[in-house]
């Protein structure tokens, strides 16, 4: 039920983002528009060409998000994790930028693959950093350990470019965190990969729960803590890789998303994950719309909007962190 | 049957326990005693296969632990570790649906049969009334009776608990221990935890096994088991040793 809500939800912001932009198109216009194709009808075209990938990139980077960021809070449980602080964002624009600049412009899929090892490095390197593999990330020391990487990493980001001038290039096409290059990226792939990702997480959903009690009673649960946790670092690796080879790096969705997925469904990890994919493309969607209203004809950057909605959020969330609690 | 064969339990090279070899009575309640560092609770997590056996092994139903499935031993043994994380806002209810994750399959449907498991956990730590209260608002006697309403859920035939009453004041370390007690005799239920007061293990156990510095002290009924001697031996105290004037269960009296 509250899932069908969100659905209806997201439907309707979906609706929006057809409509809504520089060149407004009437809600009575819109099953016309979408029914038969004309070519001439430069109504059509901003419909089809520009704003109908933009809506499915959209989906694709939000939901991957959401459920990253789902997945990472549960088995840090750090309510501060986050795919875009934690610097596995930065990590998949790093491997893209680096493989790009090495290997000359490839076609669009094969790129895309390259932001998967850079996340799932990252991922790596942040869990046992902060001392998630032993399953005993306290919310400093993986927030630290995330800032540091993510700050390494964006520094290599910028020296690359520095150095290199086809680097600038590829980083204005694949790491500027928007959804409007997005027609020209490998979009059903993509969503390929994401879907892996999230039906990956949703399949572990019942060993994150376990994994949530503790590493000892999730064991006398059953379940492997490790190979739990490698499945959620690749299920995040997925997700992560996914939504940035789509949009850039977009900061703070993963972290919004969790906790308001779990005000409406709880603690049960699959009807959480399936909220948080729907609120993350959601929002997603929303500070896409909201960047091509608020400066027509310019446009703010969804990643640069997600930032100002999150940064407050981040804020909220660490002040009701209590030091010392394992939260 | 689970039983230790030649068990030797340790971190690193350093032995804590060598050479064990043990029964635990099929349907009764069990204590493992002891001072502090002694192994009480490595021998509990060796007997849950939490933690792997130098050399020796455990055995339930005469197969070694380490043959088990991990979701097959966890429907037939559960375990309540010492410090279990509650996640953030979770209700009891929720709480006690998660012991039903050895139960369920891959796509994991919620079936009639774990429905039935966790209302039935419920009743038998009487929290029906509380089930949809978040855990951090229970009181501790309250919010331990919901963990153990988890393994309770697991419908486990023995049901290992790592000091149960630790951190509870003495009603609710009562309350807790009748509750395994009535577990037992209800269900049938092998229950075998760790705890540290002597005469309260003595009173609401069946079986005890006293661990020392050196090994293993004595074990069996609990006026056996309990004797000046002994104590000296495990923990180095003078103490007397009189029935208990309610249950005639040996208690201690340190002098």
């Amino acid at each position: 039920m509250r899932l069908l809500l969100l659905g209806a939800g997201l439907v309707a912001i979906m609706l929006l983002a057809m409509l809504a932009g520089a060149r407004g198109i009437a809600p009575a216009d819109l099953a016309a528009l979408l029914g038969h194709y004309d070519p001439t009808d430069p109504a059509q075209i901003t419909l089809l060409e520009i704003r109908l990938p933009r809506l499915v990139a959209g989906l694709i980077a939000g939901a991957a998000l959401g459920v990253a960021g789902m997945v990472m809070q549960a088995v840090t449980r750090n309510p501060l994790a986050d795919p875009g602080l934690l610097g596995v964002n930065a990590g998949a624009a790093f491997s893209l930028l680096l493989g790009a600049t090495l290997l000359g412009r490839g076609d669009a899929a094969s790129l895309s693959l390259l932001t998967l090892p850079g996340a799932g490095l990252a991922a790596l390197a942040v869990f046992s950093l902060g001392g998630g593999l032993a399953g005993d990330a306290g919310p400093v020391r993986l927030t630290l350990a995330g800032v540091a990487l993510n700050a390494f990493l964006l520094s290599l980001v910028s020296l690359l470019v520095l150095l290199r001038r086809e680097s600038l290039d590829v980083f204005r096409f694949w790491v500027a965190g928007s959804l409007a290059e997005a027609g020209q990226r490998p979009l059903t792939g993509l969503a390929l990969l994401a879907l892996c990702g999230i039906v990956l997480a949703l399949l572990l959903a019942p060993r994150l729960e376990a994994l949530s009690l503790g590493g000892a009673l999730a064991r006398g649960l059953g379940t492997h803590p490790g190979r739990v946790l490698a499945g959620a670092l690749l299920a995040v690796t997925l997700c992560t890789g996914a939504a940035v080879a789509v949009a850039g790096p977009i900061a703070f969705l993963g972290l919004v998303v969790p906790p308001l997925a779990r005000r409406i469904m709880g603690t049960e990890m699959r009807g959480g994950l399936i909220a948080a994919a729907l609120l993350g493309a959601g929002l997603l969607l929303l500070a896409d719309i909201a960047g091509r209203l608020l400066i027509p004809p310019g446009e703010i950057r969804a990643g640069v909007m997600t930032a100002l909605l999150g940064g407050p959020v981040f804020l909220w969330i660490a002040r009701r962190l209590r030091p010392g609690e394992g939260a | 049957m689970l039983e230790t064969r030649d068990l030797t339990l340790g971190y690193d090279r350093r032995p804590v326990l060598e050479r064990l070899s043990l029964q635990i009575p099929e349907g009764r309640v069990t204590a493992i005693l002891g001072p502090n560092g002694c192994g009480k609770s490595t021998l509990l997590k060796a007997l849950a296969r939490l933690s792997a056996p130098q050399a020796g092994a455990v055995l339930l139903a005469g197969e070694p632990l380490g043959q088990y499935d991990s979701r097959a031993l966890a429907r037939r043994l559960a375990i309540l570790p010492q410090s279990p994380v509650a996640p953030e806002g979770i209700t009891v209810r929720d709480l006690v649906r998660r012991g039903r994750i050895p139960w369920r399959g891959l796509l994991g449907p919620w079936r009639d049969s774990d429905e039935a498991a966790c209302r039935e956990a419920l009743a038998a730590v009487a929290l029906e009334d509380l089930a949809t209260r978040p855990l951090a608002a229970l009181s501790g006697g309250q919010r331990q009776r919901a963990w153990i309403a988890l393994v309770l859920a697991q419908t486990p035939r023995h049901l290992l608990l790592d000091e149960p009453t630790t951190f509870l004041d003495l009603v609710h370390q009562i309350e807790v221990l009748r509750l395994l007690q009535r577990l037992n005799r209800d269900r049938g239920l092998t229950v075998v935890s760790v705890l540290h007061d002597l005469s309260l293990a003595a009173r609401f156990s069946d079986h005890l096994i006293l661990l020392g510095p050196d090994g293993l002290v004595a074990e069996g009924a609990p006026s056996a088991v309990l004797t000046p001697d002994t104590l000296h031996a495990a923990f180095g105290l003078s103490a007397l040793v009189h029935p208990d004037p309610v249950s005639g269960t040996p208690m201690v009296i340190p002098c």
